[in-house]
């Protein structure tokens, strides 16, 4: 199986810790990763801002990048919404039925790292070793538009030496939304805040999530706060093993 | 005969009324997040009616199925609305009652004022009634001398408190008992001085003012849940019986309803009324479902007239993705399980239709750059669509009039906006990896603003939105790309 890392534009720029946990995670489990250098970006942020006509360029180019491979697996459950839920209906809408139909052969094949585990890789023990207390949030995207269920929990409670707690109100949404995090700012931070109390309560050490974006959110309010809980995304506790005690790719 | 041209919505006219704010979503969210006791009363009501929506819809195992038929009906309708809306036209007027075509609020307001003076009352008792809140029909009957009286308790405490609703279900949803205590004291005419805030005796106090404006009244006006185009019959669905008062005590009875209420049958009647109290108040069923057909002598209103509201909804209907927005049978759950009107309240929609629906529906009555904040006030996540009884897709139509408002303002303006400068420029950046791997690279000089404490606490605007409250991590010494080509060479 030929098997592409989307590494997302976000993780690539500001946490490629995240990468790294991916590429030595699938490894691990006996699989070759390849990362087609020509990717960029998925185009969500653009889409959901309303620049639907910019975005085509880019729903473009990602097909182009991925569509040669067997599946594509990416750190990110809102971008392979984008992809699954998105890129067609755009392409369609924007008069490209070729490009639409070959989007929508490639979301097919592309999957959020815990439904690549669980669903193709038929995996729900990774070997992972993480001796913390950790509390899980299911971003909105991977919750409602890829319906990952518990499959990330799943995995989680596979891992050894883990304490896993559950959050209060854990469907409820961080706040984050993109560029709603600056348009409704207030509204965003009254969220965070919610959030953070639930986090909070848990008293666990570290929150994670399959989505790097929520975790900068989450992340940036815990940090501002200074309450010394760690985000770490859920490829990085997959990754860690029991001969190395930081996360994959922690440096 | 017709007055409002199905089919041809190219010249519909845009919705007026109480559609507006006079503030943006962000500014007026901004008020109604520092009050914390609206914060604590939405907290807690939204929370109540979410725990027993979820309790009441796990009882049925054919929930989804009902949904998926729910959507199924309503888009059925809306695809032959204009001979649906004839054949009501037709029944209502067989049996007796009838329909008057109403193009926009202005025109509904005319319409309904000269009915009641044609009675001579100078007074009117009203029930379920967005749809006169949304074309401010107490507001013109009160410039023709007539008094309008609400019947329902929350609509009552609003109108008494000065107040506009803020919730589609619950109207005075952000008011708690002791508010609602000092506004009888306050408003209610004879009302006893040593009023508690106990709920039976406040529901005691509502309920002998209300008696009298029931004896007295000689008109009443409606609104509808539901009209039933294949008999001609109207349905109020409701939980105290005020509205069957107004339904049956009164000699004339006016019913105004958005065009888009209508359903084709009986049998289509009965999957709604399976929907909707168990989305709506978290019941098995209502306690009061009224229901009348034309006038029947001897027996309840003798003269009853029908006005059919377009205000908009026709515009909306020629949006092949908007138009889902008019499935909607206002049960409120989408308010109760959005974590941004849970936290912005009512109000700050500036509309009568708040919440997720309203985000959706009040931007394409009005015209999308009239409320162009709207589909902005969501993060997307999807909560409402998960909740709506008819699965009107709500995010999908959010990302949809993004689009619509974006390329409305570049249509509108020559110069291009900052934000769609810096869009375009990503996109450009984006679009090929070379150039985007450079910038990522020079992402890298971020970490001077961070060098000390291992984090960014300041950005310039417009990202000073995300540091007034939220830390930014420091971009690491080496991007992934980088890291990739260092350690695996060329893919
Ligand atoms: S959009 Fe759906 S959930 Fe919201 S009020 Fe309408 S029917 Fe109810």
């Amino acid at each position: 199986m030929r098997v592409a890392l989307f590494v997302t534009c976000l993780a690539d720029t500001l946490f490629p810790q995240v990468g790294q946990a991916m590429v030595a995670l699938l490894e691990r489990l006996g699989h070759q990763v390849d990362f087609p250098a020509a990717q960029t970006c998925c185009g969500q942020m653009h889409i959901n801002t309303g620049y639907q006509r910019q975005a085509l360029p880019l729903v473009e180019h990602f097909t182009e990048t991925f569509e040669g491979y067997d599946a594509v697996v990416a750190p990110s459950g809102s971008c392979v919404g984008s992809v699954r839920h998105q890129h067609a209906a755009i392409a369609r809408r924007h008069g490209r039925a070729d490009l639409a139909d070959r989007s929508h052969a490639l979301a097919a094949k592309t999957f959020e790292l815990s439904e690549f585990l669980v669903d193709v890789l038929g995996t729900t023990d990774v070997g992972a070793y993480f001796p913390h207390r950790v509390t899980y949030h299911p971003t909105c995207h991977s919750l409602r538009m890829l319906r990952v269920d518990d499959k990330p929990l799943r995995l989680l409670r596979a891992v050894r030496g883990m304490t896993l707690v559950e959050l209060p109100d854990a469907d409820q949404c961080c706040g984050f939304g993109g560029t709603f995090a600056l348009k409704n700012a207030d509204t965003s931070t009254a969220m965070l805040a919610d959030k953070m109390r639930h986090v909070l309560a848990t008293k666990a050490e570290t929150v994670t999530a399959g989505d790097s974006s929520c975790l900068m959110h989450i992340g940036g309010g815990l940090s501002r706060l200074q309450t010394g809980v760690r985000t770490l995304h859920l490829a990085e506790i997959l990754a860690s093993v029991e001969t190395l005690h930081a996360p994959a790719g922690a440096s | 005969m017709s007055q409002v041209f199905l089919g041809m919505p190219a010249h519909s006219s845009p919705g007026v009324g109480a559609l507006r704010g006079d503030q943006t979503f962000p500014q007026a969210a901004r008020t109604a997040l520092a009050d914390p006791q609206l914060r604590r009363n939405l907290g807690h009501a939204t929370g109540t009616i979410r725990a027993k929506r979820l309790a009441v819809v796990s009882e049925l195992d054919d929930w989804e199925q009902l949904r998926l038929a729910g959507q199924a009906i309503k888009a059925a309708t809306m695809a032959r609305l204009d001979d649906h809306l004839a054949r009501l036209e037709q029944e209502v007027t067989a049996r007796g009652g009838t329909v008057h075509w109403a193009r926009d609020a202005v025109e509904a307001n005319r319409i309904i004022t000269e009915l009641v003076q044609a009675t001579g009352a100078d007074e009117v008792v009203k029930v379920k009634s967005m749809v006169t809140q949304e074309i401010g029909l107490n507001e013109a009957l009160e410039q023709a001398g007539i008094a309008a009286w609400e019947t329902d308790l929350a609509e009552l405490i609003v109108q008494l408190g000065h107040d506009t609703p803020s919730h589609i279900l619950v109207p005075a949803i952000h008011r708690n008992r002791s508010e609602i205590r000092e506004i009888f004291l306050r408003e209610m005419p004879g009302v006893d001085p040593d009023l508690t805030d106990e709920p039976r005796r406040l529901a005691m106090a509502a309920r002998s003012h209300l008696r009298r404006k029931f004896l007295s009244a000689k008109v009443a006006v409606s609104g509808a849940n539901f009209a039933v185009a294949e008999t001609g019959t109207l349905v109020v669905v409701e939980s105290e019986g005020n509205g069957r008062m107004c339904l049956t005590l009164p000699d004339t009875l006016i019913t105004v309803m958005g065009i888009e209420k209508l359903v084709p049958t009986w049998t289509d009647l009965e999957v709604f009324l399976q929907l909707l109290p168990r989305s709506s108040t978290g019941e098995r069923m209502n306690p009061y479902t009224s229901m009348w057909t034309g006038v029947s002598p001897g027996d309840g209103p003798q003269d009853f007239h029908l006005v059919l509201l377009d205000n908009g909804r026709t515009a909306v209907l020629a949006d092949e993705v908007g138009r889902e927005a008019l499935h909607c049978i206002r049960c409120s759950a989408c308010l109760n399980v959005c974590p941004v009107y849970e936290r912005a309240g009512g109000h700050a929609y500036g509309s009568v239709y708040p919440g997720p629906i309203g985000a959706v529906l009040t931007p394409q009555l009005t015209g999308v750059e009239q409320n162009a904040s709207l589909p902005y006030a969501s993060t997307l996540c999807g909560a409402c669509f998960d909740a709506c009884p008819v699965r009107i897709d709500i995010p999908s139509i959010l990302v949809h009039l993004r689009a619509r408002h974006v390329e409305e303002y570049a249509a509108e303006h020559r110069l291009p906006s900052a934000e769609s400068l810096a869009m375009g420029a990503a996109a450009w950046v984006m679009s090929s990896a070379r150039r985007f791997g450079f910038v990522t690279r020079t992402a890298r000089l971020g970490r001077v603003l961070g060098r000390r404490r291992g984090r960014i606490r300041s950005l310039p605007p417009p990202a000073s939105a995300w540091t007034a409250t939220r830390d930014v991590p420091l971009p690491p010494t080496e991007t992934f790309r980088e890291w990739w080509l260092r350690t695996r060479g060329e893919s």
